[in-house]
C-alpha cells in the first residue's frame, strides 16, 4: 500500500491520450459528494441543497442533541472494546502463523482467517443475527455484549492483516540472536517482539476501530431496541428528513476516520 | 599461547552428528557423520563452500537446530538437545542481527541482562566490552546510526559480554568491503588473544581461513574432509576437492609401479615418472592423482632432464610472478608460478618447447 518511487522514468502514462482528463474525473466522482457534504454542513439554512449562508450552528445542534450523545457514546464503547479484542486475538493469530515452525495446512488457517473479508457483509450480518437470536431466546440476555461479539468478530481479519504484514518483514534473526543471548522464549517476546511489532498492533487497531465505528449493515441487524450506534442513528435520521445536522455529524465523523486512518498509514511506513 | 593446541582441554566435541531436513517432498542431508574436536582458546575456522553444511554445524554448537543423531559435547558436558538460551556459547551473525530499537549500550547488556547479572556488574562489564572493540564513544548511538564495520564491532561487542565459552562466528566479515573486512581479521585475532575464548569461525573464503585460523576443518556436501592447521592443509591436501579448493593446484594423474618402505613410484607416461617418499597415505589403488602447487614447479628449456615436457601455451605477468600455461605432451594443461627475482628474470616465449621441473618432496598423492 505505501507510494513506489522507483519509478519508470522511461515510460509515463501520461503521455496516453484522455489520461490526465480520466484521472481528474476519477478524483472528481470520489471526492465532488463528500465535498458538498462536508460544506452543506457550515449551512445556516435548513435546507440541505441550499446555500443560506456560514454558520456552525449545525455542529452547535449536533454537539448538544441527547440522543447523538448517547449514541456516539455507544458506538465509541463497542469501537473501543470490539478493537481492542480484536487486535489482541488478531495479535495473537498472527504469532501463531508465522512463529511457529512450518506446519501442514498453515495455509488454510491464513484463508480462514481472511476469508471474512470476502464474505458479503450481509450474509455475516444474517447468519449473526440468527445465531445471536437462538443464544438470546436460550438465555433471555439482550445486552450490548452481543454488539460487541458481532464487530469483535469482523474487525479480527482487519486488525490482522497490518500485524501479519509487520511479523512477516521482521528479521526472524532478531529472536533467535535473543535466544543465542540468554533470554527465555517468554522473554523474547517481551523484549524483542513485541516491542518491534508494536506499530503493527497499533495500526491494526485503528483499522480495527474505524471499521467497527463506521460499520452499518451487520450493527443494523444485530442490534436490540435502543442500541444505536452513530452510523445506525443517522440511518434511522434520513428516513425522517434531512436537515445539515446529519451533514455535521458525518462530516465530523469523516474527520475521525481520516485522522486514524493517516495515523495507521504513518505507522505503517514506520 | 606457549602451551602447544594438542595438549589443550577439548572445548567443543562434535561426535558423529548427522543433521537431516526432512520436509514433505524431499530430504536433505546437511551433515553426514560429522566428528570433530575444537580445543579451548583455539580459532578454529570450519571452511567450505555456501551450502556445504558449515552454517549448520555452527547452528548445532549453538543450539538453534538439534542433530538427527550424534551429540554435541561442551567441555564434556552433553548439550546435544539444551536449548540456546541455556548455553554458554555466543554467536555474531553474518548480518550482525542487532536489535533496532535498542541503543548500542542497550544491546551489548541485553545477554548480561537476561542472565540477571548486577546493575553495577554489567555497566563495568558493556564499559570492558565496548572499550576492547573500540566502542566507548559510540555507546548512546542508535544501531542504524551507525557503520557496517561499526555494527560488526557492536555485534562482536554484544556476543562477547556475557564472557561465552565459545564464540561462534557465522561468515561475520562477507558483508564489509575489502580493507574493513582486513582490519577486521587483525582485530578478531587480537580479540580472540585478549579474551582467551575459543573461537568458531564459518567462512567459504579460504584466503581467511589460511591466514587467521589455529586448525580448520575443510567441509564439502555435509561431510569434513580434512582437519588441520593452514600449512598443512595447504602443502598435504588429502583430497582432489581440498586441494583445488584452497589455492590452486595441478593434477596429474599416473600409475603406482612400485613401492617399497621409503619410495613410491609414479608413473605418468612411459616416458615420465617421479619417485615420491612412500608414507603419506597407505596406497591400495594403483591409479592414483597426484596435486602440484603451481609455485612448486619450475621452468627448463632444457626438456629432456624435465619430468614433464610441453608447450607453452600463455604467459601472464602478475608483478611478483609470472603465470605460465604449458600444455603437455598428453594434452593436459599444467600451470607454472614462477617468481621474479630481479636479475634473474626467466622468460619463456608462447610457443617455445619447455620442461616442467618438480620436486618429489611437493608432490602430494590424494586419496579417491
Amino acid at each position: 500500500m505505501l507510494v513506489a518511487k522507483n519509478r519508470n522514468r522511461e515510460f509515463s502514462v501520461r503521455y496516453l491520450p484522455g489520461f490526465s482528463s480520466m484521472a481528474i474525473l476519477c478524483f472528481v466522482l470520489l471526492y465532488a459528494p463528500i465535498v458538498a457534504l462536508v460544506i452543506y454542513s457550515f449551512n445556516s439554512g435548513t435546507n440541505i441543497a441550499l446555500w443560506e449562508g456560514f454558520s456552525l450552528q449545525w455542529y452547535v445542534v449536533a454537539w448538544e442533541n441527547e440522543l447523538v450523545q448517547e449514541v456516539t457514546f455507544r458506538s465509541l464503547i463497542v469501537a473501543s472494546i470490539a478493537s481492542v479484542t480484536a487486535t489482541t486475538l488478531a495479535t495473537m493469530a498472527a504469532l501463531g502463523t508465522t512463529r511457529t515452525r512450518n506446519y501442514r495446512g498453515q495455509m488454510v488457517i491464513y484463508a480462514v482467517i481472511n476469508q471474512p473479508l470476502m464474505v458479503p457483509e450481509i450474509v455475516t450480518g444474517v447468519a449473526l443475527l440468527i445465531f445471536f437470536a437462538i443464544i438470546k431466546a436460550a438465555t433471555g440476555y439482550h445486552g450490548l455484549t452481543y454488539l460487541v461479539a458481532a464487530h469483535t468478530a469482523f474487525c479480527i481479519p482487519f486488525a490482522y492483516m497490518p500485524i501479519r504484514a509487520r511479523l512477516e518483514g521482521m528479521d526472524g534473526i532478531l529472536e533467535t540472536a535473543a535466544q543465542d543471548l540468554y533470554a527465555t522464549p517468554v522473554q523474547t517476546l517481551r523484549r524483542i517482539t513485541l516491542p518491534l511489532l508494536w506499530p503493527g498492533i497499533l495500526a491494526g487497531l485503528m483499522l480495527a476501530f474505524v471499521i467497527s465505528l463506521d460499520d452499518v449493515v451487520i450493527t443494523e441487524l444485530v442490534k436490540s431496541a435502543g442500541q444505536d450506534t452513530l452510523p445506525t442513528y443517522m440511518l434511522g435520521q434520513l428516513r425522517r428528513g434531512i436537515t445539515p445536522e446529519v451533514n455535521a455529524i458525518s462530516s465530523a465523523l469523516l474527520g475521525v476516520s481520516v485522522l486514524l486512518v493517516s495515523i495507521f498509514f504513518i505507522l505503517r511506513t514506520r | 599461547m606457549s602451551d602447544p593446541i594438542s595438549q589443550r582441554q577439548i572445548a567443543v566435541e562434535i561426535d558423529s552428528a548427522t543433521k537431516i531436513f526432512e520436509s514433505e517432498t524431499s530430504s536433505v542431508t546437511a551433515l553426514d557423520n560429522v566428528s570433530l574436536k575444537i580445543r579451548e582458546n583455539e580459532f578454529f575456522t570450519l571452511l567450505g563452500p555456501s551450502g556445504c553444511g558449515k552454517t549448520t554445524l555452527l547452528r548445532l554448537i549453538a543450539g538453534f537446530e538439534h542433530p538427527t543423531s550424534g551429540r554435541i559435547r561442551l567441555y564434556q558436558e552433553d548439550i546435544t538437545f539444551l536449548p540456546p538460551y541455556t548455553r554458554p556459547v555466543n554467536t555474531v551473525f553474518q548480518n550482525y542481527a542487532l536489535f533496532p530499537h535498542m541503543t548500542v549500550r542497550q544491546n551489548v547488556s541485553f545477554g548480561l541482562e537476561m542472565l540477571k547479572r548486577p546493575k553495577g556488574e554489567i555497566e563495568k562489564t558493556v564499559d570492558e566490552v565496548l572499550n576492547l572493540v573500540r566502542m566507548e564513544e559510540l555507546g548512546d548511538r542508535q544501531t542504524s546510526d551507525i557503520s557496517g564495520g561499526q555494527q560488526q564491532r557492536v555485534a562482536l561487542a554484544r556476543a562477547l559480554a556475557p564472557k561465552p565459552k565459545v564464540l561462534l562466528l557465522d561468515e561475520s566479515l562477507s558483508a564489509l568491503d575489502y580493507k574493513l573486512r582486513q582490519d577486521m581479521q587483525i582485530e578478531l585475532k587480537r580479540l580472540q588473544h585478549e579474551t582467551g575464548i575459543t573461537f568458531v569461525f564459518v567462512t567459504h573464503d579460504q584466503e581467511e581461513a589460511l591466514t587467521m585460523s589455529d586448525r580448520m576443518a575443510v567441509i564439502n556436501e555435509g561431510r569434513v574432509l580434512q582437519v588441520g592447521t593452514p600449512s598443512e592443509i595447504y602443502n598435504f591436501p588429502t583430497e582432489r576437492f581440498v586441494a583445488e579448493f584452497i589455492g590452486d593446484s595441478n593434477f596429474l594423474e599416473g600409475q603406482i609401479t612400485e613401492q617399497n618402505e621409503t619410495h613410491v613410484r609414479v608413473q605418468f607416461s612411459p616416458a615420465s615418472a617421479v619417485e615420491l617418499p612412500s608414507g603419506q597415505t597407505l596406497l591400495s589403488a594403483k591409479k592414483v592423482t597426484v596435486a602440484v602447487r603451481p609455485e612448486q614447479a619450475t621452468l627448463t628449456s632444457a626438456t629432456e632432464q624435465a619430468t614433464l615436457q610441453g608447450v607453452v601455451k600463455s604467459m601472464v605477468y602478475f608483478g611478483t610472478h609470472t603465470h605460465y600455461v604449458v600444455e603437455l605432451d598428453s594434452g593436459d594443461e599444467f600451470t607454472v608460478h614462477l617468481q621474479n627475482i630481479r636479475g634473474h628474470e626467466l622468460h619463456y616465449e608462447n610457443g617455445s618447447r619447455i620442461g616442467v621441473m618438480l620436486d618429489p618432496a611437493a608432490m602430494q598423492i590424494l586419496k579417491d
